[in-house]
């Protein structure tokens, strides 16, 4: 009774969510590489971990400054999870608005990073004026989760998660053509301003719920498009993005069941070990290789 | 067969070209007359700085012109969507591809874009126009080559087979000969003269290599500071445009060999 209880409650929704996290920022941190141009881009560029973190934020230290209003809900995780989609949906409506507005996609970049500084600041004013509980609480979040889910919580994450990977697969193309810049792409009869917006609206369906729900996952986003990019060898997008999402699911599930500590009570913060994991997987393939696929 | 041979591909009536800012327009160029017939391989020249690029990205609808005309098949430019564009004029630009990861066949390939469904597969038949520009380009042993494995050379006649992959009346250079040595520019010149004159395809190219351009051209656009003239390269020399060219304090045209001396 009590193994059943286990397995369907917690092991089972933990091992979806695992799949649903890896793959999800896998296919949008490639997504941002090939529109920027840029190996160092990931899902977290255009902003969507400082809007969700400034949410958080504000939610979990910001009582000290707002009064006791807020209390009442704060213990919920769902308020967590509404402050982040919120924090995270304003900054990127803005990013959204300014990407109509420059010609170039390095702007964007550029902007993205902007707005990370700037909720970075607050967050740390917020922390300055908050109680040691309130920042645990927040520090807490900032390690990432795949547990915790309830079956209900997880389908409404899906239900988004798979309108982002349904636009992601639309975008195939484009992101094909935008392996020869922009100008050969509009030559190519490309409508840019569509495709990034294509592109930008998926990775933010993926990369906000995401967070949202199971906190800021580190460097996932950008290790899995280049391992997939080093053992494939390949740029072409038809087969890239199939191959991210099954390496993201693959690598974050090991990443799970390590974090999970067989025979221990302790759970490890998961975002520790995405990069102890990822990051030297990383170094040896570029090693091995000699040469960066991108 | 006359009426074929003199069809116009692409023309320009009175057109001005430059910048438009806020408060003022710069004008570059003014009152450009150009006539491109069916087949043709035209060579845009004239020295640095005086506005080839921003004629040939007017042309191409990157850059908004400032006043007249431009009609492609006798339907003004401005009136084609991206797409339509695409499926009528294809470019060969000085730009680094910004990823070198693709193989030959995958980027060539990519020409076939404006005909592809929403996710970008073949039908037979874009396999076969793929195969068939490799093998005009003569570069079919390259096919499974990674782009990074090229040579600047080779590289250009990739982008040149993915042009006509596209499939379109006109393909527009920028500068194809630049980085190349001495004999891949007399190569690719030369190819893209056959490409004209076996797929009946107008090629325009801007270049710096006016001797090769008066031997290998059907017509030449000339840029000087006054003027935009276009002819066929024999009526240029005769009427001595190519002396204007340049400041004559140190090269001269010398009209017996076509080609520009420096003064002694």
């Amino acid at each position: 009774m009590s193994w059943h209880h286990i397995i369907m409650d917690y092991r089972l929704p933990k091992a979806f969510t695992a799949i649903i996290v890896g793959s999800g920022l896998g296919i949008s941190g490639l997504m941002m590489q090939t529109l920027f141009r840029n190996p160092l881009a990931g899902p977290f560029v255009l902003g969507i971990t400082s809007g969700a973190s400034l949410g958080v934020a504000i939610v979990t230290m910001g009582t000290s400054l707002f009064g006791g209003l807020l209390l009442g809900v704060l213990a919920s995780k769902w308020t967590l999870v509404m402050a982040a989609t919120l924090g995270s949906f304003l900054v990127l409506l803005t990013v959204l608005i300014v990407s109509t507005k420059v010609r170039d996609a390095m702007a964007i970049l550029i902007i993205g990073l902007m707005f990370g500084s700037i909720s970075g600041a607050v967050v740390n004013v917020l922390s300055y004026f908050s109680s040691a509980e309130e920042l645990q609480q927040y520090f807490f979040w900032g390690f990432g989760s795949l547990g915790n889910l309830s079956w209900n919580e997880l389908l409404i994450l899906f239900i988004l998660y798979a309108a982002g990977i349904l636009l992601s697969l639309a975008a195939i193309k484009s992101l094909n053509s935008l392996l020869l810049g922009e100008n050969y792409a509009k030559s190519l009869g490309l409508d840019i301003k569509k495709s990034r917006l294509l592109i930008i609206t998926s990775t933010s369906l993926l990369a906000g719920t995401i967070t949202a729900f199971a906190g800021p996952i580190a460097f996932i986003g950008l290790a899995i498009p280049h391992i997939t990019r080093q053992v494939f060898s390949t740029s072409n997008h038809k087969i890239l993005l199939p191959a991210v999402f099954l390496f993201g699911a693959i690598i974050m599930l090991i990443c799970d069941s390590i974090a999970q500590l067989p025979s221990s009570d302790y759970t490890l913060p998961i975002n520790a070990i995405t990069s102890l994991i990822g990051a030297p997987v990383v170094i040896w393939l570029l090693v091995r290789k000699r040469k960066m696929m991108f | 067969m006359r009426d074929l041979n003199t069809h116009i591909v692409l023309k320009t009536e009175d057109l001005s070209i430059g910048y438009n800012s806020k408060k003022e327009s710069t004008v570059i160029a003014s009152h450009i007359n150009i006539a491109l017939q069916k087949g043709e391989l035209v060579g845009l020249i004239g020295a640095n700085g005086i506005g080839k690029s921003t004629l040939l990205r007017s042309l191409t609808n990157v850059q908004p012109k400032l006043s007249g005309g431009i009609f492609i098949n006798d339907t003004p430019l401005e009136s084609h969507s991206n797409l339509e564009l695409a499926k009528v004029l294809s470019l060969v630009l000085t730009e680094k591809l910004a990823s070198k990861n693709l193989t030959v066949f995958e980027l060539v390939a990519l020409g076939r874009q404006p005909y592809t469904n929403w996710i970008g597969n073949f039908s037979a038949e874009d396999i076969q126009i793929i195969n068939r520009s490799l093998s005009q380009i003569k570069i079919e042993n390259l096919k499974d080559k990674k782009c990074f494995e090229l040579s600047d050379g080779q590289l250009q006649k990739v982008m040149i087979a993915r042009a006509l992959a596209q499939d379109t009346d006109i393909i527009i250079l920028d500068e194809p000969t630049t980085h190349l040595d001495m004999y891949h520019k007399a190569y690719i010149l030369k190819l893209l003269q056959k490409l004209a004159r076996e797929t009946q395809k107008t090629i325009l190219f801007s270049s710096h290599e006016i001797d090769l351009a008066i031997q290998l051209c059907d017509k030449l656009i000339v840029m000087t500071n006054e003027t935009v003239v276009s002819d066929a390269p024999c009526n240029l020399i005769s009427k001595g445009t190519f002396d204007s060219l340049f400041p004559e304090d140190l090269i001269v045209f010398d009209a017996n060999t076509g080609t520009f001396k420096v003064k002694k």
